[in-house]
C-alpha cells in the first residue's frame, strides 16, 4: 500500500519494505545492535511463572494473581515516577520517605486527632499535593541550584525520616477507618462494573490504533503494516477480556487499584512519548546541551520531573497505606524506595538517562513482586527473596550496560 | 542571483576582558553563495560566529541583515531572522530518532501540548528530499545509529528546514571520512543553489576551494582579506592565514570583488 515512492520521501525507507518478514528483521536487526526493549523482562516473567507453576500449582491461579496486582501497585506506581527521574539521568532516593509522608498525612486527616478531619478523598488528593511540593522542592535545588540531585533526596530522604516520626508521634500507629482511603487498594469491581472498564479500555485503545493510521494515511507517511495492526489490536482485545472474565469468574473481581495503576501507565505513557513536555525530557536526558541550544527550558523541566516523581511517590504511599489498613512509625521505610528504584531499572530505564518508557515500572514491578510472592508461596524466607532480587538486578544494569555499549559500537 | 547581500557585519569588535578577540571585522556574505572563513586557530572564526548567533553579544559594530539594521541580542532574534548555525558537535540527541532531532524544542503541537507526529514525519522527509539526503534508510532511525555523515545531514537539515536564510557551519567536514565528507560538500553545494547564504568555517583548504565562492581570511581577531574562489590559489590563502596581508582598511574588503591589494608594510603584523 505504501510502495508507492510518493508517500515516503526518503526511498530507502519504502525499498526497506513493510512488509511482515520486514518489520521481523529490522526488530531483530535493532536486538542485535543493542535495542533489547522489553525482550528480556518477558522471557524472565515467563520463566518465572514456569519455575514457580511447576513448584506450587497456585502461583499462576486467578486469586493469587490478584493478590500479586495488589503487592506490585504501590511500588509501581511510585517506580513510574523514579522513570521520569531516571530519563533525565538523576536520582530521587527520597520517593521511600516521601511515600511515607503521604501515607501519614491521609491517616492523620482521615482521624481529625491532631488536625481538622476532611473526607477520604480529599484527605488523598492533599497528600498527593504535599508530596508533589516535596518534590518540586528538591527539584528546585537540582535545577536552579545545580547540587546534584543524589545529594538533595539523600538529604530529604534523612529529614523525612525523622518528620514521619514527629508527625505519628507516641500514638505509633493510626488505624486507617476512613471507606474511600481503604477501598483504594481492597475494593473489587463487581463483575458488570469490570465488563464496563473492559469495554471502555477496548473501544480507547481501538479508537487510538485507528485514527494513528488514519492520521499517518492522511499525512502520506508510511503506516504500520495493518496486518500487524490489526493483530496486535486483536491481542489487546483478547488479553483485556480473558483477563477480567478470569478475575470475575475464578477471583473476587478486578481489583480498582490495578485500574488504577493501568489509567496512570496509559496517562504518563502518553504524557512521556506524545507530548512536547515528555519529547522533551527525553532530549535533556539524551543531550542537556543539546536541549538547551535547541530553546528547551531545561531547568524548568527537571523541576517539573521531580514533582512527578514526588507526587507519584505520594501515590504510591496512599496506596500502602489502603493496603495495610494502618500507618505505622514504619511508613515509608523498608524496601520501597529500593523496590521501586530496581523496578524501573529491571524493566529496562537506563540510569544513564535518554532510554527507558513508563511501562518499564511496572515489568519491573512485576518481576520483583512475582519472584517475592512465588517465593513466600514456596516458604522461603525474606532473606532468600533479598538475594534472588539483587542477583536479578545486577544481571538487569549489567545487560543495560551492555546493550550500550553495542548500541554505540553500531553507530557505523 | 548573487548580489544582494544577506549579511553585512561592519566594524565589529568583541572583548573578552582584557583579550581583544575581535577587532573591527568586516564580513558579508550574499544569498546564493558560500563564503569560507579560515584562519587560524584563536583567529575569531567561532567568536565572530557566535556574535551573528546572538551568544556573545557584540561591542561594537553594526550589523545589517537583508538591508536593514539589526541588533541580535539572542539565540531567538537570530532564529527570528533566519539565522541557523550547525555547530561542530552538532547538538543532536543521540537517544531521539531524525524527526525528533529535526523538531527538537520546535515540536509541532496542538494547544494541550500533544505532539503532532505525523505532519513532522511528512515535513522532515520533504526536507530531506529537497536537499536530495538518500542516505538516511528511515527517518525513525535513531541518531545513534547514523554515521558521521549521515548525522551532519541531520544537523544541516535541521537547520534549513526553518525557512533560514543563512545557514552556517562549523567544521562541518573536520570528523568526517572521504566519501562522508563528499556527502557533506554537496549538500552545501546544494544549500546555495537553493538561494541561501551559507557560510562554512573550516581548517580544510582543500573542502573550502571545492564549496566556496569567496574566501574571508581572518588574522589575531581582524578580517584581513576576501577571495574569490576563481582567482585566487591555496597558496595566496595559506600565506594570508599564517603570514596576513598588509590591506587593511576598514571597509574596503566587502566592496572589493577583486584581490585585495597587498601593501607589504604591515604583512606578518
Amino acid at each position: 500500500m505504501t510502495a508507492d515512492a510518493s508517500t515516503g520521501a526518503v526511498p530507502e525507507a519504502v525499498a526497506d519494505g513493510n512488509g511482515i518478514p520486514a518489520h521481523f528483521r529490522r526488530w531483530w536487526e535493532s536486538v542485535r545492535a543493542g535495542d533489547v526493549g522489553s525482550l528480556p523482562i518477558i522471557v524472565g516473567l515467563l520463566l518465572i511463572a514456569v519455575f514457580f507453576q511447576t513448584k506450587n500449582e497456585n502461583f499462576l491461579t486467578a486469586g493469587n494473581m490478584s493478590n500479586l496486582i495488589v503487592q506490585l501497585a504501590g511500588t509501581t506506581v511510585i517506580a513510574m515516577g523514579v522513570v521520569f527521574v531516571l530519563l533525565l539521568g538523576e536520582i530521587d532516593l527520597s520517593i521511600g520517605f516521601v511515600s511515607g509522608i503521604a501515607g501519614v498525612v491521609v491517616a492523620e486527616l482521615q482521624v481529625g486527632g491532631n488536625w481538622t478531619e476532611i473526607p477520604g478523598w480529599a484527605a488523598i488528593i492533599v497528600a498527593v499535593l504535599v508530596c508533589a511540593g516535596i518534590g518540586l522542592t528538591e527539584g528546585s535545588f537540582v535545577a536552579f541550584v545545580g547540587v546534584p540531585s543524589f545529594i538533595v533526596t539523600l538529604a530529604f530522604l534523612l529529614a523525612l525520616q525523622g518528620v514521619i516520626q514527629k508527625l505519628i508521634g507516641v500514638t505509633g500507629v493510626i488505624v486507617i477507618q476512613d471507606k474511600t482511603i481503604f477501598n483504594v487498594a481492597n475494593y473489587f469491581l463487581s463483575d458488570f462494573w469490570g465488563w464496563v472498564v473492559a469495554a471502555i479500555g477496548i473501544a480507547l485503545y481501538a479508537f487510538s490504533t485507528l485514527s494513528g493510521v488514519v492520521s499517518r494515511r492522511r499525512h502520506g507517511i508510511q503506516s504500520d503494516n495493518l496486518v500487524l495492526v490489526a493483530l496486535r489490536l486483536a491481542a489487546v482485545i483478547a488479553t483485556i477480556v480473558f483477563v477480567v472474565w478470569w478475575l470475575n469468574d475464578k477471583a473476587r473481581g478486578f481489583p480498582v487499584v490495578g485500574l488504577i495503576v493501568i489509567v496512570l501507565l496509559v496517562f504518563l505513557t502518553w504524557v512521556a512519548k506524545r507530548t512536547t513536555f515528555g519529547r522533551h525530557v527525553y532530549a535533556v536526558g539524551g543531550n542537556a546541551e543539546a536541549a538547551r541550544r535547541a530553546g528547551i527550558n531545561v531547568r524548568i523541566i527537571r523541576w517539573w520531573v521531580f514533582g512527578i516523581s514526588g507526587a507519584m511517590a505520594g501515590l504510591g504511599g496512599v496506596i500502602f497505606a489502603s493496603r495495610l489498613s494502618s500507618v505505622d512509625l514504619n511508613a515509608g521505610s523498608g524496601t520501597i524506595l529500593l523496590d521501586a528504584i530496581a523496578a524501573a531499572v529491571i524493566g529496562g530505564t537506563s540510569l544513564f538517562g535518554g532510554r527507558g518508557e513508563v511501562k518499564s515500572a511496572l515489568l519491573g514491578a512485576l518481576i520483583i513482586a512475582s519472584i517475592a510472592n512465588g517465593m513466600s508461596l514456596l516458604g522461603y524466607s525474606s532473606a532468600t527473596q533479598f538475594i534472588v532480587t539483587g542477583i536479578i538486578l545486577l544481571a538487569a544494569v549489567t545487560l543495560d550496560t551492555i546493550s550500550r555499549r553495542r548500541l554505540a559500537a553500531s553507530g557505523r | 542571483m548573487a548580489d544582494m547581500p544577506t549579511l553585512v557585519m561592519k566594524g565589529i569588535s568583541k572583548s573578552f576582558g582584557s583579550v581583544q578577540a575581535l577587532t573591527e571585522v568586516d564580513f558579508e556574505v550574499r544569498s546564493g553563495e558560500v563564503m569560507a572563513l579560515v584562519g587560524d586557530n584563536g583567529a575569531g572564526k567561532s567568536t565572530l560566529i557566535k556574535c551573528v548567533a546572538g551568544i556573545h553579544p557584540y561591542d561594537e559594530g553594526e550589523v545589517f541583515f537583508e538591508g536593514e539594521k539589526v541588533s541580535i541580542n539572542g539565540p531567538k532574534d537570530a532564529a527570528r531572522l533566519g539565522i541557523e548555525v550547525v555547530y561542530q558537535d552538532l547538538a543532536l540527541c543521540d537517544n531521539l530518532d531524525v524527526v525528533q532531532n529535526m523538531y527538537l524544542g520546535r515540536e509541532a503541537h496542538d494547544v494541550i501540548g500533544r505532539l503532532r507526529e505525523p505532519e513532522m514525519e511528512a515535513k522532515t522527509a520533504e526536507t530531506m528530499k529537497g536537499l536530495a539526503v538518500t542516505t538516511i534508510r528511515s527517518t525513525r532511525q535513531k541518531v545513534a545509529s547514523l554515521s558521521g555523515g549521515q548525522r551532519q545531514s541531520v544537523a544541516v537539515a535541521r537547520a534549513v528546514m526553518w525557512n533560514s536564510r543563512l545557514v552556517i557551519l562549523d567544521e562541518p567536514t573536520a570528523a568526517l571520512g572521504v566519501a562522508q565528507t563528499r556527502q557533506v560538500l554537496e549538500l552545501v553545494k546544494r544549500l546555495s543553489q537553493q538561494g541561501l547564504a551559507v557560510v562554512i568555517i573550516s581548517h580544510n583548504l582543500h573542502d573550502v576551494f571545492e564549496v566556496a565562492n569567496r574566501i574571508t581570511v581572518l588574522r589575531l581577531g581582524r578580517s584581513i582579506a576576501v577571495y574569490e574562489r576563481d582567482t585566487t590559489t591555496q597558496q595566496e590563502v595559506v600565506h594570508a592565514i599564517t603570514a596576513g596581508v598588509a590591506t587593511k582598511v576598514a571597509g574596503i574588503s566587502q566592496t572589493t570583488d577583486d584581490d585585495p591589494v597587498v601593501a607589504p608594510g604591515e604583512a606578518g603584523a
